[in-house]
This record gives structure tokens, C-alpha cells and sequence, in this order.
């Protein structure tokens, strides 16, 4: 299987704590994976890392047919090289509306002179409503992104990362704080995405990552300590002592 | 959609604002642009040479500087209302671009005045005599006779009027480079910028900086070559500050109308989440800051001959925190309450500075507003923060929402079904 994502060796410490320990982890180019783990595992820090938020002490983050090392990137950089990220929080923009946010998120140059020219031509606006009907916004276009309920937001924020259509997506918690109905949206929303691209979840409700039904990598202090479907993962002996105690 | 599938058709009917020419997406800029003509137009017709005389020359003076008060605020609402950048330094901005029209206006005038005096002289003068000459005559007050580097253009019209872009426009270059590189935001931004004008304005007030020190640079009023009295040059100076102020509010309006406003102001929201949607921060940053200095500069270079003195406390920190407070009562994040903001408290300013105010006995203590006028406008700085974020702009909001409620196109009641503003206006 080609890698899309390889990260191999990686140790972050903030003020002696060893948040991540050595971790190593890749991912195919159409692939769907589920991270979970115990509060403090590393999770949000494996993001940081991947998205240049944060820099490692040693180890190597390559990245795409090229393989080239993420490590020397700006968060922009990496942003436009395709690799999109959720943050747990929707953050999306909530001054503006609906079509703006999806709009600025479309993938087109980035550069300000190129941005200050830019005027939306019809392909540009039919792939907006393609992307809103997509995450079940397309009525709600002229919103404010404010006026949005909490589980709209979280839709919208991913409809803006599936704008920028990146190869991989990161997506930290996307079903925090949803309705039962809200969640199986999400499901939707995300086992399609992965048909054409890789999908990261950070997840820790059990329930929500059964539903997604794909492979998981359990996470504890740092390093990766079971990988496989989700019941091998779960009668792991350590898994069961990690999560429940032991 | 699975439950309201007839909805999705009724969003297909809504216009989008964006198809829309230029000028109806933002109605707000033609009535701008036609309350500045009238106003022009009006102060034309009320002035001592061209119309009635019912407004003197000084105070045309006053309402022509206001007008550039009104462009470089613009600048500030772009960098701070729209981009979040709270730069308590581009009237250092403005300074300089006065500095540098200065140089010009008194380089040319004392030309000529040595010009006329030597030309009586029986031997015809060379070029470096008369080089001198204006040199002891420009520098003498500072005990100097010699050019400094500085002022090597200060000969040519044309060089001297693109430094008046170029050096505001270098210097926010480099130093928002700098600043922004190293990530530096909010407060502490804030309080770099407010040394920088400071640095600049100590640095001028030095005799050997070569701009006459704490004399500053003076006489810019009367134009080279120009016999016309200032009556009639007030007004041309008018028309100029309003032309430069209408430019500037397209120019303002149109970078903030697109996909640019939308990046930017998105900056100011949520700085990190525009970082990983692939913008680079810094860059636009560093466009908003640079454009916005050029523009400082522009109203600098405006206001100055009106004025007809520039000298380094011009640029001292407190001007920088006074921009961004007329920002604030206006109401920042929309142009026009910039303008606002600037026009009414500049102007409220001169009138209870300049010793109009009646004062009011109280028996016991009496209030002189020309030393109490700034704590009413340190009070009102406050009052508008806690009580009217959106400043005196947001009465406007008023009066649109009750005629029509920004609601979008969606739906006017609560539940989905209800009726939309699009049926409900027909």
C-alpha cells in the first residue's frame, strides 16, 4: 500500500512532560482511521504536529508522493501542500455567511495580490451550492454563520475543509455535542470523503467510532499501543486496562 | 435537505448580493459619495471668493483638514476595524507624508525668494550659490547652511511626491515585516507601534535630523509660484482633500468588499483558523498595514500645507491613540463611521479647544472646556467602549433594521415553512 502520511520517530516534550513519545504512524491516499485514546494521549499534539502548529523534538513527518518533510513548513504551507484540519471547537467565521466561509475555503491561490482580484465566477459559486447541499446547508447559504446551531457549524466547518479539497483531513471530535440524527450525518459526511481522500478522526465516543467502522489506532502517553478493527483493538488486554483502569 | 424539500427552491430565487454591480452591493458608498459632493459643493458656494462669504477662510482651512482627519481614520478602520490590527502608530505615518511635501514647499518657495533677491545682483549667480543660499536660508534657524541626504530630492517635484508613498510606505514595509514575522499580536503590536512613532518623533525633534528639528518645517501654506490669496487656495486644497477622500473610501470599500474583505476580517475573528485554511497571515498583514500607511501618507501630505506647519510633536504617540479613538466612537469595522468618528470629534475638538466653549460657573469651581475637554472625550472614549461598541455608526444599523431586519433571505419566523423575507416583501 502507497503512504500517503508517514510520520516515524516523533517525540515532543513541553516543560519536561513527553506529550508524544516516539510516535510512528502512517496512512494510505483513500483511507479512513479512527484515533482514540484516554484524555492527554496525544492526540490534539499528533494534530499540532502534522499541521505544523507544533514542532517536534526529533523524528521525521513526510509527506505525499514527493516525500517531503512537513517539519520545515508554515501552517499555510502546509495547508495549501493538502492537508485540512478540524479543530474540536467549530471554528468557523461567524461574522460572515454561510457562501463567504465555504467561498474563502474554495481551493483557489492564496496569495493577497491574487485574493484582492478575485471575483467568484459561476463555477466557483455552483461548487459552493454543491458543497452546501453536500453538508445539508445549501438554504441556509445567506446565513450569518452565527445564526447556526451547534451541529450546522460543526457541518459547515467540514464542508470548508472538503473546499479546500485536501489529500488528508484531520478532524478532532466532529461529533462532540451533536444530536443522535446530527451524528449520523457526520458518519455520512465523512465515510464519503474517504472514498477519494484520507480521513483522520479523533474521536473518543466509542459509539461514534463503531459507526464509522473502519481501522482504529488507540493512543496512551504518547505512542501508539494497539492498531487493528475496532473489536481487536478493544479485547487488547492493554486497551481494557488503559480505559477502564486497572 | 430531507425535510423541506421546497425550500431548496426559494433559495434558488434569492439574488445573491454578489452578482450585483459594485455600487448597489454597497449603497452606503454612493450616499457617501454624494453627501461629500454636496457638502463640497455647499462650502464652495458659502466661501469668501467663489461664493457668498459666509464661511471664512479658516474655517475652510478647518473643514479641508478634516477631510484628511476623515481619510487617514479610513486607513485606521481598515487596519483595525477590519483587520484587527490596533496600530497606535499611523499618524507617524501621516507626519511623514506631511514631512515630505514640506520639503518640497519650502525647497521651491525659497527658490524663488532667492531667485529674486540675487537676480538684482550684478554678477548673474551660479547654481551651487543659489544651492547655498537657499540652504542657510532654510537651515540657518538650526545653525546649519548645508542639504542633508535627506533632502536630495526635495529639488524635483516629481521625486519628492512619490517619496510621500515610498517612505510611509518603506517603513511600514519593514517594520510590519518585522513585527509580523515574529508573530507579534494584539497588545504588545500595539505597543511597538506606539514606539516607533515615538523613536520617529524624538528622532525629529533633533536639530542634526535634518528636518529643522523642533522648528519643524513651516510657511507650507503659501504654494510655490502661486499669487493667488489663501482665500482662494483654501478651496482648491478642499477640493483636493475631498477628491483624495473620495478615492481613498472606493478604494477602502472596494479591498474589503470581495473575497480580500473576507480574508481579512476573518484575521481579526479567528487568526490561526485562516492560517489553516492555506492564507498566510503575515502576508496580508503586511499588505493591510503597508496600503493603509500609503494612505496616512496621502492625508498627511493634504493636511499639512493647510495647517502650514509641520514639526515633530505632530507625530507624538498621543496622535496615534487619538485616531483610534475617533475610530471607535464612529464605530469601527464600517468606513463611514470612520468618517464619522473622525469628522465629529476632530471638529467638536477644535471648537471646545479653541476657546469658544462657554465656560460654565459652577460657584464654586469653574469649567474651562480647553482644560476639560479631554477628560469628556476620555469619558466618552470609555462610555462608547462599554455601552456603544458600535459607536455612533451603529445608529444607523438602527434605522436600516427597521425597515429592513438583515435577516438574509432566511426564513421570518422561527420554524422552517414560515414565511421568507423574499415572499413577505412582495
Amino acid at each position: 500500500m502507497s503512504t500517503l502520511l508517514e510520520v516515524s520517530g516523533v517525540s515532543v516534550s513541553f516543560d519536561g512532560f513527553k506529550a508524544i513519545n516516539n510516535l510512528s504512524f502512517r496512512i494510505g491516499p483513500a483511507e479512513l482511521r479512527a484515533i482514540i485514546g484516554p484524555n492527554g494521549a496525544g492526540k490534539t499534539t499528533f494534530m499540532d504536529i502534522v499541521t505544523g502548529k507544533t514542532r517536534p523534538d526529533e523524528g521525521r513527518v513526510i509527506w505525499g508522493e514527493r516525500s517531503v518533510s512537513l517539519l520545515r513548513m508554515s501552517e499555510s504551507r502546509i495547508a495549501q501542500e493538502g492537508i485540512g484540519r478540524k479543530f474540536q471547537r467549530p471554528t468557523v467565521f461567524e461574522d460572515q455567511s454561510v457562501h463567504d466561509n465555504l467561498l474563502m475555503a474554495l481551493k483557489k491561490p492564496r496569495g493577497p495580490f491574487a485574493v484582492l482580484f478575485y471575483r467568484p465566477e459561476s463555477p466557483d459559486e455552483a461548487r459552493v451550492e454543491e458543497l452546501a447541499a453536500e453538508i445539508g446547508l445549501e438554504a441556509a447559504l445567506p446565513r450569518k454563520a452565527g445564526e447556526l446551531s451547534h451541529g450546522q457549524k460543526q457541518w459547515l466547518e467540514i464542508g470548508m475543509l472538503l473546499a479546500q479539497e485536501p489529500k488528508l483531513l484531520l478532524v478532532d471530535e466532529p461529533a462532540a455535542g451533536m444530536t443522535l440524527s446530527e451524528r449520523e450525518h457526520t458518519t455520512d459526511i465523512l465515510r464519503r470523503a474517504a472514498e477519494t481522500r484520507a480521513v483522520v478522526v479523533v474521536e473518543h465516543d466509542m459509539e461514534f467510532v463503531r459507526r464509522l467502522d473502519c481501522k482504529v489506532t488507540v493512543l496512551h502517553e504518547g505512542s501508539v499501543l494497539a492498531e487493528g478493527t475496532l473489536d481487536h483493538v478493544t479485547q487488547n488486554r492493554q486497551v481494557i486496562d488503559v480505559y477502564l483502569g486497572r | 435537505m430531507s425535510v423541506s424539500d421546497p425550500q431548496a427552491g426559494f433559495a434558488q430565487a434569492i439574488t445573491r448580493p454578489r452578482h450585483r454591480p459594485f455600487i448597489l452591493r454597497n449603497p452606503s458608498v454612493g450616499v457617501f459619495l454624494i453627501c461629500l459632493a454636496l457638502f463640497t459643493l455647499g462650502v464652495t458656494v458659502l466661501s469668501e471668493d467663489y461664493g457668498l462669504g459666509l464661511i471664512s477662510t479658516s474655517f475652510v482651512k478647518t473643514l479641508g483638514k478634516t477631510l484628511c482627519l476623515c481619510l487617514v481614520a479610513i486607513a485606521m478602520d481598515l487596519v483595525w476595524g477590519y483587520c484587527g490590527i490596533l496600530s497606535l502608530g499611523h499618524f507617524a505615518f501621516f507626519g511623514l507624508g506631511g514631512y515630505m511635501i514640506g520639503m518640497w514647499l519650502m525647497y521651491a518657495r525659497t527658490e524663488l525668494i532667492v531667485a529674486a533677491s540675487m537676480a538684482e545682483a550684478p554678477i548673474p549667480p551660479t547654481p551651487a550659490e543659489i544651492t547655498d543660499a537657499i540652504g542657510s536660508q532654510i537651515f540657518g534657524v538650526v545653525g546649519a547652511s548645508d542639504f542633508p541626504v535627506v533632502w536630495m530630492f526635495a529639488d524635483s517635484f516629481v521625486l519628492q511626491m512619490l517619496l510621500i508613498l515610498a517612505v510611509p510606505g518603506l517603513l511600514a514595509l519593514i517594520f510590519g515585516w518585522l513585527a509580523f514575522r515574529s508573530r507579534v499580536t494584539g497588545v504588545y503590536l500595539s505597543i511597538l507601534t506606539q514606539a516607533m512613532t515615538l523613536a520617529l518623533s524624538l528622532y525629529l525633534f533633533q536639530n542634526d535630523s535634518g528636518l529643522r528639528g523642533n522648528n519643524g518645517l513651516s510657511g507650507l501654506q503659501n504654494l510655490p509660484g502661486v499669487q493667488a490669496p489663501q482665500s482662494l487656495v483654501s478651496i482648491w486644497f478642499l477640493w483636493g482633500s475631498a477628491l483624495a477622500l473620495a478615492l481613498g473610501y472606493l478604494l477602502v470599500a472596494w479591498v474589503v468588499s470581495g473575497k480580500f474583505g473576507s480574508v481579512i476580517r476573518g484575521i481579526r475573528d479567528d487568526e490561526a483558523r485562516v492560517r489553516f485554511l492555506g492564507y498566510s497571515v503575515e502576508g496580508y498583514k503586511l499588505f493591510v498595514f503597508t496600503l493603509t500607511a500609503v494612505i496616512a501618507g496621502i492625508a498627511g501630505a493634504l493636511y499639512y500645507p493647510q495647517a502650514g506647519i509641520i514639526n515633530p510633536a505632530e507625530i507624538a504617540p498621543i496622535a496615534s491613540i487619538y485616531l483610534a479613538v475617533w475610530v471607535a466612537i464612529g464605530g469601527r469595522g464600517r468606513i463611514y463611521g470612520a468618517v464619522i468618528g473622525a469628522a465629529f470629534v476632530s471638529l467638536v475638538s477644535t471648537w471646545f479647544t479653541g476657546g469658544q466653549a462657554p465656560s460654565v460657573d459652577l460657584g464654586f469651581y469653574r469649567i474651562d472646556w480647553v482644560d476639560w475637554w479631554l477628560v469628556v472625550l476620555g469619558l466618552a472614549f470609555v462610555l462608547v467602549t462599554l455601552f456603544a461598541p458600535k459607536g455612533i455608526g451603529g445608529l444607523v444599523d438602527l434605522l436600516t433594521w427597521r425597515r429592513h431586519p438583515d435577516r438574509h433571505g432566511a426564513d421570518l419566523g422561527p420554524d422552517q415553512g414560515s414565511l421568507r423575507e423574499e415572499e413577505a416583501e412582495t
